[in-house]
């Protein structure tokens, strides 16, 4: 028994949770899995489909946070990159030229992120709260010129739900995407030195300075990870909804990805977790947003709830990795 | 003195360019960016809008402005205490629509209101601190996850009960008192924020729960280890901010007689950016509650400023951010580099020109010719010492001297073998001398005048001076005391060497040659300490004269030697008695046939006096090398001097050999014998004077046979 519960880490809890709910909703939820007693896969699909972009943010993030970092400026990125680069592509700039300039400024925006928090000392906190709203209110006021910018008619970005892949299985383009997304990230968390870096640097940032790794350069390539991936997030969404609409940027989009993170076992100390770790949490918000959606929860009242889950997954994240006088850190806000 | 450096001489010694590094040393200095930043703001808001502080204009903005300066004292208090909350946006927005509720709706009266918003933001502040305070959890987070509840909450409530707000016929005169009326131009929000900054200020700087909280921000774990209760104090400073925001959520909903959908949108932001634009530093501790305000002031200027200019979406957010990340780079970067700033800036050299001396090397002729007298004398505590800077002699043959370890040690008569801690000062003591009661006086280096009894009794005699009007580094504190003697009337007169370093820092204060040193009188019979005189170059010995009515006073980085005379026909006149000598005096003390023994702690070199007269050069070599490279005076020899009262050199004894007294600062006679001590020697030296007088003692011939 005791060596079940210690089996019993954050990640185990979160899965057998979101089994739990699929079950539920499964059986108690019609039109959730089986709709009159059929089984239909559609909802299931579009359940997925809903976490993808969120996920994709979520493996950003979550590089991030394993550094012992976070990057708020993540949906700003997302939504102003992209409502940039369609601007540009409405307004005539050549295809390859404008998206020379939007993977140009997202990585601006990442180098800048990494290089206040690496060079500057500035809390990662700090930087990217004030990054995302200079992002934000620089790309809306000069240059975009309204809130939603359609993508352009014809262009490569609405052509990828149509791929020949995703057409013959069925399976959207988005969660490709995310898949695609984890399995890097993993390969680069497990199997590069970079990634091997960015644990040492979340375990035990003065150590790791210490013993040689390049603490600097490796903080702003987790920025500029994020920035990337971020963008990515935003083009998909732009396929599926064929536009792009900035007011997404004053959601509560940002807290569901670090939800995402923080439930799925990413703590926020840093050090810790893994991408099936995005994965676990992405499927259990995918569940639950579905699911509330399914019961007619408002907006709002889906915002309440999901903050509320997040507000107990730090609690719980405290009691597990608690800090205190001796050893917290001073100005670790 | 060629024209060139009579230049010299005006551009370093008349332009006051040390007042930079002495105004940086001041914690004030903090201030004068945001204030800047203020000003500079303000102007350019109001020139660019026509009509900007028309007195209409003004107080509409004016009310505004005291709700937001309410929120962020809040926000600045949880900041000090080095916490962040940003939930007073939702917070803010809840207690305003519990008073809306409750008044409107509800029907109470407006008392109820008010009661019930802030026990709204009471709430949000209790369960704000007990997560962060007591769970310890991360407050960026928390508090952002709060944030996020309580604005779900509020846009569920709000759309809700918003057109039973509206169809309400409630209506009170104190609302509208609230939300409209001004008391002699001033608007009730302004007052009630001027109140809460006057006493939230009152309380930080001047409290003991306000110090504690800044104690905390400072450095918790200290806080904790010194017994502070830092969860408790955590916790205090977010229910305090709750309550602010409960506060001026009452404010706004007087004042719209409502709250909608966006009521407190994007408050946390503004005022997070208010708080750190004005100077407070992320992480605690450093910051205040002016600060705060100027902050809110600068954020709602620019704010309201952008919005009546009629910038596009966006401008707002981008000022914002703007905003706040030049605020955290400077702030952070400033808090990293202050010290070095001021390492740079601190030493300015003066120029200062010796005459040449006359040789002290030996078989050179001179008067000041120096022998190998002193180099083989009877060593007592050998080893055992560290430092004695000055040794004194009692009635019963005792022999006293301070050391670095903050102690006076006694060696016990006749051979001085044995010896114990007589008395802990705390301090290092540095000159020593009996008053008439018997009771030891000390000057103990960086704390002041001290006095133990015969039982070892330690007391503070005095530890400051009247502060000079004029001083920007607070003189009125003994930065340097070094030396004192006794006038026949009990009155103590002492040296403070400098005012610009500490006693450790010494050898900064003879690179930058500035006259700061000062000649200070205890006078037991009031308790007072006042300042003799001033503008001395490292102030050092002090001895009173034979005659009862004058001293000597040893000037080091001068090189001479003054007579002060305090009492009798030629009180208050001061004479110098040698100048110019080839070495650095230190102690001066009574010989017993009538003339002064002085100490020299070093030995003037020609590539250091031509250093003094080239204040640029040591101005550079200060900045742009190490201190290990730096031109630093020559204390590796020394010597004892034997003058008159005229001034003649009777003779010299040195150490040619440097190993038993390389460096002396002070000089005792006692019964025919010489006792030797210095700064950086780890012994006192016993030098047998020929044709003394062998039962000459000082206490006696100064004071007395014994009562």
């Amino acid at each position: 028994m005791t060596r079940l519960l210690s089996h019993l880490t954050q990640e185990v809890i979160v899965f057998l949770l979101a089994a739990t709910l699929f079950l539920a909703a499964a059986i108690f939820l019609p039109g959730f899995m089986f709709k009159d007693g059929a089984f239909q896969a559609g909802n299931l699909i579009a359940m997925v489909r809903a976490v993808s972009v969120l996920g994709i943010l979520a493996v950003g993030m979550g590089i991030v946070i394993i550094g012992r970092g976070i990057d708020l400026s993540a949906v700003a990125v997302m939504a102003m990159s992209v409502a940039w680069y369609l601007q540009m592509l409405n307004s005539g700039v050549p295809g390859w030229q404008a998206l020379g300039w939007a993977l140009a400024g997202v990585v601006a925006v990442g180098l800048i992120n990494g290089f206040m928090v690496a060079y500057a000392d500035v809390p990662a906190i700090f930087v990217t709260l004030a990054s995302s709203y200079f992002v934000y209110g620089f790309v809306r006021s000069q240059l975009i010129v309204s809130d939603a910018t359609p993508a352009p008619a014809g262009s490569w970005i609405l052509e990828l739900p149509n791929l020949g892949l995703v057409t013959s299985t069925h399976i959207p383009i988005d969660v490709y995407a995310f898949g695609a997304a984890v399995f890097v990230g993993f390969l680069f968390l497990r199997f590069t030195k970079w990634g091997r870096y960015i644990y040492l640097m979340g375990d035990n940032f003065m150590a790791a300075r210490n013993m040689g790794v390049p603490v600097r350069p490796m903080t702003v390539l987790y920025y500029v990870i994020s920035a990337l991936m971020a963008f990515v997030a935003g083009i998909l969404t732009t396929s599926s909804i064929q536009s792009m609409n900035v007011r997404v940027v004053n959601s509560n989009m940002l807290y569901d990805v670090i939800l995402v993170c923080v439930i799925g076992g990413i703590g926020l100390s840093g050090g810790k977790g893994y991408m099936r770790n995005v994965v676990v949490g992405a499927l259990l918000i995918g569940i639950m947003g579905n699911a509330m959606t399914i019961m007619d929860f408002t907006n709002v009242e889906q915002n309440l709830i999901k903050s509320i889950i997040l507000l107990t997954a730090i609690i719980i994240d405290g009691l597990l990795n608690p800090r205190d006088e001796q050893t917290a850190q001073q100005g670790d806000i | 003195m060629t024209l060139r450096e009579r230049l010299l001489r005006l551009r370093y010694n008349h332009i006051p360019d040390h007042l930079i590094g002495e105004i940086l040393t001041k914690r004030w200095t903090d201030n004068a960016i945001p204030f800047v930043a203020l000003v500079i703001t303000i102007a350019i808001f109001g020139t660019l809008i026509p009509g900007f502080f028309k007195p209409a204009a003004l107080s509409d903005s004016t009310r505004q402005l005291g709700e937001f300066s309410i929120i962020v004292t809040g926000l600045t208090i949880v900041i000090l205490g080095g916490g962040i909350d940003l939930s007073v946006g939702s917070n803010y927005a809840m207690s305003a629509f519990a008073a809306v509720i409750t008044f409107f709706v509800w029907e109470q009266p407006l008392w109820v209101a008010f009661i019930a918003a802030l026990g709204v933001g009471l709430t949000f502040g209790c369960i704000n601190g007990y997560l962060i305070g007591y769970m310890r959890l991360r407050a960026f987070l928390t508090t952002l996850v709060t944030l996020i509840i309580g604005r779900a909450v509020f846009d569920i409530l709000v759309i809700k009960y918003s057109t039973q707000v509206q169809q309400s016929q409630m209506a009170s005169d104190v609302l509208d008192f609230i939300a409209d009326e001004t008391v002699y131009g001033v608007s009730v929000a302004v007052i009630i924020a001027v109140v809460i900054a006057a006493v939230a200020h009152v309380a930080m700087t001047r409290s003991r729960p306000g110090w504690h909280i800044l104690s905390v921000g400072g450095s918790r774990r200290s806080a904790h280890n010194a017994g502070i209760r830092v969860r408790r104090t955590v916790f205090l400073t977010y229910v305090i901010s709750g309550l602010c925001c409960g506060l001026t959520g009452f404010l706004v909903a007087c004042r719209l007689s409502g709250a909608g959908p966006g009521t407190g949108a994007y408050l946390e932001i503004w005022a997070l950016t208010a708080a750190v634009v004005g100077g407070n530093s992320l992480g605690g501790g450093r910051g205040s509650i002016v600060k705060g305000v100027m902050g809110a002031i600068i954020v709602l200027v620019t704010m309201n400023g952008l919005v009546r200019i009629g910038t596009g979406t966006g401008a707002n957010q981008m000022a914002l951010g703007l905003m706040l990340a030049v605020a955290v780079t400077l702030d952070i970067r400033w808090l990293k580099n202050r010290h070095k700033v001021l390492d740079e800036v601190y030493v300015t050299p003066v120029h200062h020109r010796m005459d040449d001396a006359p040789s002290a090397l030996p078989g050179s002729g001179t008067p000041y010719a120096l022998n190998n007298a002193i180099s083989r004398t009877e060593y007592i505590g050998l080893e055992e010492l560290e430092g004695p800077e000055d040794v004194i002699l009692d009635r019963d043959d005792h022999l006293y001297c301070g050391t670095r370890h903050g102690e006076i040690i006694r060696f016990f008569a006749p051979d001085y073998k044995k010896s114990e801690v007589f008395a802990h000062t705390g301090g290092f003591p540095l000159g020593l001398a009996f008053d008439q009661a018997g009771n030891l006086l000390s000057c103990v280096g960086a704390m002041g005048l001290y006095s133990i009894s015969p039982d070892r009794q330690v007391t503070r005699l005095s530890a400051e001076t009247r502060r000079t009007w004029t001083s920007v580094v607070d003189d009125a504190r003994l930065r340097d005391p070094n030396d004192c003697d006794v006038a026949p009337d009990g009155r103590i007169f002492f040296t403070d060497s400098t005012t610009r370093y500490d006693a450790h820092e010494w050898a900064l204060d003879s690179i930058e040659a500035r006259p700061t040193g000062r000649l200070l009188c205890y006078d037991p019979k009031t308790g007072k300490t006042t300042t003799v005189l001033e503008k001395l170059r490292y102030a050092n010995g002090v001895c009173m004269a034979h005659d009862g009515q004058s001293l000597f006073l040893a000037e080091s980085w001068a090189c001479s030697v003054h007579r002060y005379w305090f009492d009798g026909p030629k009180a208050g006149t001061l004479e110098v008695v040698i100048k110019d000598m080839p070495g650095y005096p230190d102690n001066i003390n009574r010989a017993s046939d009538g003339t002064y023994w002085m100490a020299w702690l070093g030995m003037r070199t020609p590539s250091f006096d031509l250093a003094l007269r080239h204040p640029g050069m040591r101005k550079r070599m200060t900045r742009n090398l190490p201190m290990d490279d730096w031109l630093f005076p020559n204390i590796n020899t020394g010597g004892v001097v034997k003058f008159d009262e005229t001034g003649k050199i009777l003779g010299t004894l040195g150490d040619l050999t440097g190993i038993s007294h390389p460096m002396v600062t002070s000089m005792r006679e006692h019964k025919g014998w010489l006792y030797i001590g210095g700064i950086l020697n780890n012994r006192i030296g016993r030098y047998k004077i020929p044709d003394a007088d062998p039962n000459w003692t000082a206490p006696v011939a100064y004071w007395g046979e014994k009562p």
